[in-house]
């Protein structure tokens, strides 16, 4: 064990774990990786390309090292940074991108191949030949490299989203984020307060340093209640604020139950959408390193991350209490881990500091002027050389600390393309102009690092932010801070023959990036895909600006004429659960369910999906064995006797106003405002390129009231359709237009008998065929009073009415109507028998009106009407289209058992089946109980004059060619006379 | 993106079903000479600029309005939006 006293880690609270199967026990407070820190545990992970044994390198979501496997069966999480896993009890972790054992990896052996692995390797290496890239080398290198697996199993938690608003959203509860959240909370703004990690306070939970005089947690504790005591301020730890979008939007994850073991009755995470008017963004920075020869074994890692597990979490970051640690530095900041150490009591060999002219701050040794030039260990650091003056000297360590400057976390600045600018006295990049309007970046984030000058620079940004809105927030008592010293001298990495690692999670080192100068990649974005620097799933949080640096080194330019990288959404991984935000399966997206469907479900009914709506597709009977069974009695239940079939779901649209009859003559291309009162017309509807749209029909129920129908699948769009042209195109005419889908629930009533089953509902209503023909329409009232409407349209070819009623009524309408058809043989049925009996009397539906096709084709061309102008009038006149000659006929295969299949595409016999010889294609097709017979829709190249002929129907996906012969669409009643009857 | 619906306010762009240029609110008169010529245009050719654009958004999980947003595509600022009706009827485009 190599727990340190003191920590905000609960001690009363031990919590077990395993890692690699092996049993260790943590405390409440601790993350994964300080919880194995101390334990006495440095080797956490293998390196992606080269298997190299890694150890925990950063304190933070930065982590490129320590990336492990989260629990097992279905929650395994693969590429989890054991940094920012909080610990729990019952935690199961493992090490990935290994082969065998941890410490004992078999494709370890791709170190030793190294030189064939430098930069750019895989562009150049597998050229060809060309057809073993997909059979030998792509899944050789996925299986070798690669990260974590996913476990293959449904994820079984819960996913949920939100929608929040504030005045001002502040990211990151450091010193800047908290004054920043306290000056505005006073103020009475609404505020938001979110930061990635569990516990308040940023680096003050990382610091030694005082606050007041007193432990800084005092003041974080006492900031933490009074915002907790301010309804207008909401504190969201464990929330990442991941992307910045349009309009002061932000994408953030809460995660919500991730410390636990099971979410129990919580969602595991939250995907949250915030509305900010104005943001300030206290995100702290990143510490980078300073790339040596062998400087990736497990010991070596950030020193300000050394500074942070040993004083928040206790933990020293040896294998064992008396092994000696160092710390190398550019700048003062690494003293101050060193400091901070042995406040600690840990053994410190000494400070390498690159500055010829570097003092200690206490009692430790200085190696001014020097660098570390090599280590040794495999599994764990054992020894380090420093070199000064040309003298090298090896040294016993159990841990090197190693210090290189922070970088600011501009990446939220940078979503809406702001560049960084240099800032050359912080040797840094900071936000520079055009970031993200109403984002003001505040503390370290904007290179205002120290303790004090980030609390008022927090405080600042707050104020500011505010009186942007128009709001006025007073200054706020600060705690006395001071700023740690932050002086630091450029030295960027130490020159050498040895591999000097720069991004350690995709394995890229100093001379790959020399390879790329070499290459001439030197443009940023190109050294970054030649060498898959900062692609890895840290994004090259730690490791972007020293690659710069040495490429700058290398062009004799300065870094920021060398460039900068920006960054793009998100911060951290995201997983894509939840940005399903629990949006899968049957959730997808909601379904709505007719009037009937319960009615429909207790009959034992099959359902389909028909666009957003769930439909009654057949009602298979006992005995039935297969659904075209059940499907022909249906149809023939119809043909003969009388059939119930809702049909809701087709889009109504309420048309009223003085101007209706002309709004309607405009966008449907026949003549519709001639309509009398009380009757009904097809209406075809074309886009305005000439093709057809939609149809339905159009009701007259008053002189300036029209309800007029759409197809299922275009109800919406149809809607918006019109809205446009009333609102947009004619807003002079007077007219109004509702959508009233939702509010009917309609049922046809088909068949010879349906007059006589209709006749025992109305109440005293003349439905003779004298008063009441083919394509009439009335208000009436059925069951005694119930309001409806009725009209007398026909989809099967026979006597057929469809029945309105408002939707509660629907449920007990089809009830009523089975109820009073019992004796007349009254049959529900579905989409599918619907569908056969459109074919059969060879009405169009979508497959027919798929946006390809046109009036002329269906054999309506007359119908647009040259009287008037119409939406697509003109445009379905122009060449070409006047001219196509393809029109729908009904197709009958010679051998009666063979189905046609739709998409079949229509030859004349004994020609190739090529584009250019092509006639047509099939469109619909059924098996017609009337007919005894497949039959089938299509159009074909001058149909209707070609009946009788044999052409051929060609399925060249499947093989299959079947002779049929041309008849007219109609299979049933081809005069017409059943439905007038 | 927040569209500032001249009726309701700032609304969230997920309400809004998009159509494009509101060039589209100028049907071509279809009784002049050219009227083929000038359908096609109306019904194939749109300007795509990279910086200010009025284009039509149809509010259809609000008030069911029709929009004329006027809205930067390089930055995705939105510099105004009007009602489609007042703007027709106003005569101004």
């Amino acid at each position: 064990m190599t727990r340190l006293t003191g920590g905000l880690i609960d001690r009363t609270k031990p919590l077990n774990f395993t890692f690699n199967g092996a049993s260790y026990q943590g405390f409440e407070g601790d993350t994964l990786a300080s919880a194995l820190l101390a334990n006495g545990v440095q080797l956490m992970g293998r390196s992606f390309k080269y298997h190299r044994p890694r150890g925990v390198f950063s304190a933070g979501s930065e982590e490129p090292n320590a990336i492990v496997e989260l629990r097992s069966g279905a929650r395994q999480e693969p590429n989890t940074r054991a940094t920012v896993a909080e610990l729990f009890e019952g935690l199961t972790a493992n090490s990935q991108n290994h082969v065998g054992p941890l410490h004992r990896d078999l494709l370890a052996v791709n170190d030793m191949f190294a030189p064939f692995f430098a930069a750019g390797f895989y562009y150049k290496t597998f050229m060809w030949p060309r057809a073993f890239w997909e059979k030998i080398y792509e899944p050789l290198i996925r299986n070798a490299a690669g990260l974590g697996k996913l476990s293959m199993l449904p994820d079984p938690d819960d996913y949920d989203k939100g929608f929040l608003h504030c005045d001002l959203l502040v990211i990151g509860a450091g010193a800047a984020g908290l004054s920043a959240a306290l000056t505005a909370g006073r103020a009475g703004a609404n505020v938001i307060l979110a930061d990635e990690d569990f516990a308040l306070g940023g680096r003050l939970t990382m610091e030694s340093d005082p606050l007041d005089g007193e432990d800084a947690q005092v003041w974080v504790a006492k900031v933490k209640a009074e915002l907790e005591s301010l309804a207008n301020v909401r504190i969201m730890p464990r929330t990442t604020v991941f992307g910045v979008y349009d309009h002061g939007i932000y994408g953030a994850v809460e995660r919500v139950s991730d410390h636990l073991l099971t979410p129990g009755d919580k969602v595991r995470q939250t995907l949250w959408r915030i509305t900010a008017k104005q943001t300030v963004l206290a995100a702290g920075a990143t510490e980078r390193h300073i790339p040596f020869a062998d400087n990736d074994r497990p010991g070596i890692m950030l020193a300000g991350a050394m500074r942070a597990y040993v004083n928040r979490w206790a933990a020293a970051p040896v294998k064992a209490d008396n092994d000696a640690i160092a710390i190398f530095t550019n700048g003062d900041d690494g003293h101050r881990t060193a400091l901070d150490l042995i406040a600690k009591g840990a053994k410190v060999l000494g400070v390498i500091d690159s500055r010829a002219d570097a003092k200690a701050l206490g009692s430790y040794e200085v190696f001014a002027g020097a660098t570390v030039t090599g280590t040794k260990g495999r599994l764990g650091l054992k020894e380090i050389e420093i070199t000064r003056g040309g003298k090298s000297t090896w040294h016993s360590v159990g841990a090197l600390g190693v210090a290189g400057g922070w970088n600011p976390n501009v990446h939220l600045t940078s979503h809406h393309r702001g560049r960084p600018v240099w800032d050359e006295s912080l040797l840094a990049f900071v936000p520079g102009q055009g970031g993200p309007k109403g984002l003001i970046p505040a503390g370290a984030a904007a290179g205002k690092g120290g303790t004090a000058t980030a609390m008022a620079d927090g405080m600042r940004a707050a104020i500011a932010a505010l009186s942007e809105l128009g709001m006025t927030a007073n200054e706020i008592a600060l705690p006395d801070a001071v700023d740690a010293s932050q002086a630091q001298a450029a030295f960027w990495h130490v020159p050498g023959k040895k591999r000097a690692w720069v991004d350690f999670q995709n394995d890229v080192t100093v001379k790959d990036v020399k390879l790329a100068h070499q290459e001439n990649m030197t443009p940023v974005e190109h050294l970054k895909r030649w060498t898959t620097l900062g692609m890895a799933t840290d994004q090259g949080k730690t490791s972007n600006i020293s690659a710069l640096a040495v490429m700058a080194e290398l062009t004799q330019k300065s870094i920021p004429e060398t460039g900068t990288t920006i960054f793009r959404p998100p911060y951290t991984g995201v997983s894509l659960s939840v940005l399903g935000g629990g949006d899968t399966g049957p959730l997808f997206r909601p379904s709505r369910l007719t009037p009937t469907h319960h009615w429909a479900e207790a009959q034992g009914a099959e359902f389909v999906e028909v666009g957003p709506w769930m439909r009654a597709q057949y009602f298979p009977k006992a005995g039935e064995k297969t659904w075209r069974e059940t499907v022909d009695r249906e149809v023939l239940a119809v043909r003969s006797g009388v059939g119930l079939c809702d049909v809701t779901t087709l889009g109504k649209v309420d048309v009223q106003g003085a101007d209706a009859g002309e709004f309607l003559n405009r966008v449907y291309a026949n003549m519709i405002g001639t309509l009398k009162v009380g009757m009904v017309r097809y209406g075809l509807m074309l886009r305005e390129d000439g093709h057809l749209y939609d149809d339905g029909t159009c009701a007259r129920m008053a002189e300036d009231h029209y309800v007029v129908t759409t197809t299922t699948a275009n109800a919406g769009a149809v809607y918006r359709n019109m809205e446009f042209y009333h609102q947009c195109v004619w807003p002079e005419l007077d007219v109004q237009l509702i959508s009233t889908t939702d509010a009917w629930a309609q049922i046809a009533v088909a068949g010879p008998k349906s007059r006589e089953l209709l006749t025992r509902l109305v109440d005293d209503f003349d439905l003779s065929n004298e008063a009441f023909p083919f394509m009439a329409c009335s208000d009436l009232t059925i069951c005694g009073g119930l309001r409806a409407r009725l009209f007398r349209i026909s989809f099967s070819g026979e006597l057929a009415y469809e029945i309105a009623v408002p939707a509660r009524y629907g449920h007990a309408l089809m009830e009523r109507l089975m109820e009073k058809g019992a004796d007349l043989g009254a049959t529900p049925y579905g989409t599918e028998a619907l569908a056969v009996l459109r074919i059969e009397k060879g009405h169009a539906a979508g497959a027919e009106l798929n946006g390809q096709t046109t009036a002329q084709m269906l054999g309506l061309g007359k119908m647009v009407s040259a009287k008037k102008d119409s939406v697509g009038a003109i445009m379905s006149r122009r060449e070409g289209m006047g001219q196509d000659a393809r029109r729908l006929v009904g197709l009958k295969p010679v051998d009666p058992t063979k189905q046609i299949m739709a998409g079949s595409h229509l030859f004349t016999e004994a020609t190739a089946h090529t584009m250019e010889t092509d006639q047509g294609w099939v469109t619909s097709s059924c098996y017609s109980p009337h007919v005894e017979s497949y039959i089938a829709l299509g159009y074909l190249e001058n149909g209707d004059s070609r009946m009788g002929e044999i052409i051929v129907a060609a399925n060249p996906l499947e093989g299959i060619t079947l002779k049929a012969e041309v008849v007219s669409a109609h299979f049933v009643d081809p005069e017409g006379g059943r439905l007038r009857d | 993106m927040l569209i500032p619906h001249p009726l309701l306010g700032l609304r969230d762009s997920q309400e809004f079903t998009y159509l494009g240029d509101a060039s589209l609110m100028n049907r071509p008169d279809p009784s002049a000479p050219d009227a083929e010529a000038a359908f096609c245009d109306y019904v194939f050719l749109r300007n795509n600029p990279a910086g200010v654009h009025r284009e039509l958004w149809f509010h259809e999980q609000g008030d069911r309005s029709w929009l004329i947003v006027t809205r930067n595509t390089v930055t995705h600022e939105i510099l105004g939006a009007e009602l489609a009706t007042d703007v027709k009827l106003g005569g101004a485009q």
